[in-house]
């Protein structure tokens, strides 16, 4: 009948281990006051209290996937999380459930000092038991993590392989940094769907930012052109500096197939040409001004 | 890698490379592919199956669902009891085929997925394992 | 037997697949395809794929064939508007289709036929070949 009893510690003396608790977290350095107002961590220990002593008092198991531990759960996973995104450490966010042990194992201390083995068998029992809330507010903070990372990732991506368009029918890519095997499947499906949405006729490539061109990063350029011509759109790659020409060449890549410019104004000038424009200067004797391309 | 799904097709006809087509789909969509990674699997499905049927004399497809803690994956096997392949190494070049077809089966299949394996000795039959993760 | 219906429009036939083909449909199509382009003396061929949700190397092959057949016929074949997925899973596949001109779509694809007509028509009239590639 531990549940019993540990549910009956804690009613009884609800208040004075909430604050110990408090005080416990901040003693560990845990309480982050920079983060988190003193007045928010006393109700989070209090609600956690709270919720505990209800799954304890209907609660016949320690099983914290149990129903019972709903409560308790939602709110392990919600400090967790918060905590995740708010910028705790991972120690800090477990001391938050740890800290309980010490006030906690105090009281069981001085009420059960005449029944060791009762208090040992009590000690143990409501060590495991936050224990496994611990290891679950730590999973949680991992995931919470995780999702912090794939969010950034998907953000980085998408920032940094931005679909401009130049002019009706012309986009330009102009890629950034380094390109691997994830970010050149992202570019070429974000820019293969804007060239349908788009009805684009020419595609420049613009790799004045890539700072290294190797075999790889040659193949995923040759694919990503292969893909816009079967999709019935011409593919200009721009921005070739002499150093990347020069290893093209050594590595034994074979871009004939495939229009190179030096710069992506020189690029933008064939579009242009193949879309019947042309860029002409306004002289003063026209009064009128005149759009580049009518 | 738990399974959570799993179904048998037998390739036994043309029209049944195309069912096993739409039910690499369907799958694929279920595990929440997105339309990228649904074609690769579908097309490198549909190679395998027609070497199944074309070279193996039909067989079988079973195609399953896994996760693998957050990850969710397919995984098609197909297996035959036909002739067999003599030099695998010979068969996944681009450009070897015996049959018809472009010679892009086996290896272009290879490179449309994460995991490939192929099983096969002359006179026992092939089997050619696809995974591809979410 | 099920076949892929190929429409004629003045000098040019206009196929567009919107089934699952099963290989022996994709290889009546082909038939089909020569035996009219010879029969009707057309001079384009246009094939829209935007409906198919895969290609893989037998239909690859098959488009690669009739290309080919038809060129030898003197007719140009234009395909359009294959799906991005479909077109990086060909390319993944190894698959770039050489030789195969392509169109974003049928407007398109069309226009780049009748170019080539006008092309073929008059080799000296240039202008009008540039002015007609674009919508």
């Amino acid at each position: 009948m531990s549940d019993t009893q540990l549910h009956d510690l804690i009613s009884r003396h609800e208040v004075d281990l909430q604050a110990e608790w408090a005080k416990a977290i901040t003693s560990a350095g845990s309480a982050r006051e920079d983060l988190m107002k003193p007045e928010e961590l006393r109700l989070q220990c209090s609600d956690l209290l709270r919720r505990l002593r209800q799954a304890l008092k209907h609660g016949g198991t320690h099983d914290l996937t149990g129903p019972e531990w709903k409560e308790v759960r939602e709110m392990l996973v919600g400090v967790s999380r918060t905590r995740a995104s708010q910028g705790f450490t991972p120690s800090e966010t477990a001391n938050f459930v740890f800290s309980l042990k010490e006030p906690l194992f105090q009281r069981l201390r001085s009420e059960l000092s005449a029944k060791p083995a009762q208090l040992a068998e009590e000690t143990w029992s409501a060590s495991t038991l936050i224990d496994k809330m611990g290891l679950l507010t730590m999973e949680t903070f991992q995931q919470a993590r995780e999702d912090v990372i794939r969010r950034q990732q998907e953000a980085m991506l998408e920032l940094s392989t931005p679909v401009v368009k130049l002019w009706d029918g012309i986009l330009a890519l102009p890629l950034i940094g380094t390109l691997d095997s994830a970010r050149t499947q992202v570019v070429m499906e974000s820019l293969l769907q804007r060239v349908v949405a788009e009805g684009t006729v020419v595609v420049i490539l613009d790799i004045t930012g890539v700072p290294t061109v190797d075999t790889l990063v040659a193949q995923h350029l040759l694919k990503t052109v292969t893909a816009a011509r079967l999709m019935g759109t011409d593919c200009i790659i721009s921005g070739i500096r002499p150093q990347i020409a020069q290893t093209i060449v050594h590595l034994g890549v074979d871009l004939t197939s495939v229009i190179t410019k030096a710069s992506l104004a020189d690029a933008f000038k064939i579009a242009l040409a193949r879309r019947n424009l042309m860029v002409v200067k306004r002289t003063a004797a026209v009064a009128a001004p005149v759009p580049a391309g009518v | 890698m738990p399974l959570t799904k799993c179904e048998t097709l037998a390739i036994r006809a043309e029209a049944d490379v195309v069912l096993v087509r739409q039910a690499v789909r369907k799958l694929a969509i279920e595990q929440g592919f997105g339309l990228v990674e649904q074609t690769k699997i579908v097309t490198a499905a549909s190679e395998i199956a027609r070497n199944t049927l074309d070279y193996g004399g039909g067989g079988e497809a079973v195609l399953e669902c896994h996760t693998d803690g957050i990850r969710k994956g397919l995984r098609l096997v197909f297996s035959d009891q036909g002739p067999g392949i003599k030099d695998i190494g010979q068969a996944m070049r681009d450009g070897f085929t015996t049959g018809g077809g472009l010679g892009h089966g086996l290896g272009g299949a290879k490179r449309l997925v994460e995991e490939f394996d192929i099983v096969s000795a002359p006179g026992s039959g092939t089997r050619v394992t696809l995974v591809r993760w979410k | 037997m099920e076949r892929i219906p190929i429409l004629k429009m003045g000098d040019f036939l206009i196929v567009t697949i919107q089934v699952d083909m099963h290989d022996r449909l994709a290889l009546a199509l082909q038939d089909d395809l020569t035996t009219k382009i010879s029969a009707t003396n057309a001079k384009g061929v246009l094939i829209d794929i935007s409906s198919l949700e895969i290609v893989d190397s037998f239909i690859g092959r098959m488009l690669s064939n009739i290309s080919g057949m038809a060129r030898i016929l003197d007719a140009q074949t234009v395909l359009t508007g294959m799906q991005p997925a479909v077109a990086i899973t060909l390319v993944e596949l190894g698959l770039s289709l050489p030789g195969i001109r392509t169109a974003l779509n049928v407007e398109r694809g069309m226009s780049l036929l009748r170019a080539s007509l006008a092309e073929s028509d008059d080799a000296t009239s240039e202008d009008d070949v540039d002015a007609s590639h674009e919508m």
